[in-house]
């Protein structure tokens, strides 16, 4: 219980904790990193390239590792196929993310900070969740990498 | 610290944020073999996905996240977020939430894990999610 549990709850605590450091759950902080044409705050380049820099080298581990320290095995998306959906997809939550200034992580990690302004967020991201699976409701494979 | 030319930019905050995410991203894969996407955990969370980890850790990652959001914010005072209008919000969640089960990923799922794994389908869609937020951003200014 213990060994799968805690390694979820102290990845979203330090996930929750690097968005808030990071300024991310600060809609006008994002909003103002998209804002290229405009006043341009290129914060948000420092806590992506941060976060990338460390996943690139526990990339680097998982080719060592049988399986991973807490769980029996990698379950990793595969996928390398480009398709019109993951194309739609991303146009789509680009729009989304350009007009609130938040993403699904800072959404919810705000609920911590701005429950009112959060948890409308997160109603309607339930929302479009649902609506996804009403429209598609294609096999749970495809939906694996979020 | 402030970056020349940008007053408003926190580049040493944002860069230490980014390592916390990719500490927690970086548990979340070699510790449990999974991607830390935050719309997939939260869809299974919900048991609106029917894969991935177990609903209960999936909850565990949910609650992590406003929990870590709230201690930061209790050390570091006030963060003073701004946020567009409530009916802005639940429209733009609705458009996030299809987008992102739609594209398979998020800014977490494709922006981080992806990205630094190479990954040419989740480089595609962050380039796309990035250059539809800038268009997005741009239009509203410019309707203001």
């Amino acid at each position: 219980m213990i060994r799968t549990h805690l390694p979820p709850l102290v990845s979203g605590t330090l996930f929750g904790a690097g968005l808030a450091f990071g300024g991310m759950t600060d809609p006008a902080r994002v909003r103002g990193f998209l804002d290229i044409f405009g006043d341009w705050d290129p914060t948000l380049a420092f806590v992506m390239g941060g976060a990338v820099i460390v996943m690139a080298i526990a990339w680097r581990f998982v080719p060592r590792m049988r399986h991973p320290l807490f769980a029996g095995e990698f379950a990793l998306p595969e996928r390398s196929d480009l398709t019109p959906r993951l194309i739609a997809g991303a146009t789509l939550f680009g729009i989304g993310w350009g007009m609130a200034g938040l993403c699904p992580g800072p959404g919810i990690a705000s609920l911590a900070i701005a429950p009112l302004e959060a948890s409308v967020f997160t109603a309607g991201l339930l929302g479009g969740l649902v609506l996804n699976r009403l429209a598609f409701d294609r096999p749970a494979k495809e939906t694996a990498h979020g | 610290m402030t970056l020349p030319g940008f007053p408003d930019a926190a580049p040493l905050d944002g860069l230490f944020g980014g390592l916390l995410i990719g500490l927690a991203a970086a548990l979340m894969l070699l510790g449990a073999g999974r991607i830390a996407g935050v719309s997939g955990i939260v869809g299974r969370a919900f048991g609106i996905n029917d894969s991935g980890m177990s609903p209960s850790s999936a909850w565990m990652f949910v609650i992590g996240l406003p929990l870590g959001a709230g201690l930061v914010a209790l050390l570091k005072g006030r963060l003073d977020p701004e946020f567009m209008p409530l009916p802005v919000l639940a429209v733009a969640g609705v458009i996030v939430g299809f987008g992102a089960r739609l594209g398979s990923g998020c800014t977490s799922g494709h922006g981080v894990c992806g990205v630094s794994r190479f990954s040419q389908r989740s480089i595609v869609a962050t380039l796309t999610f990035m250059a539809a937020g800038i268009a997005t951003v741009a239009l509203m200014g410019a309707f203001a």
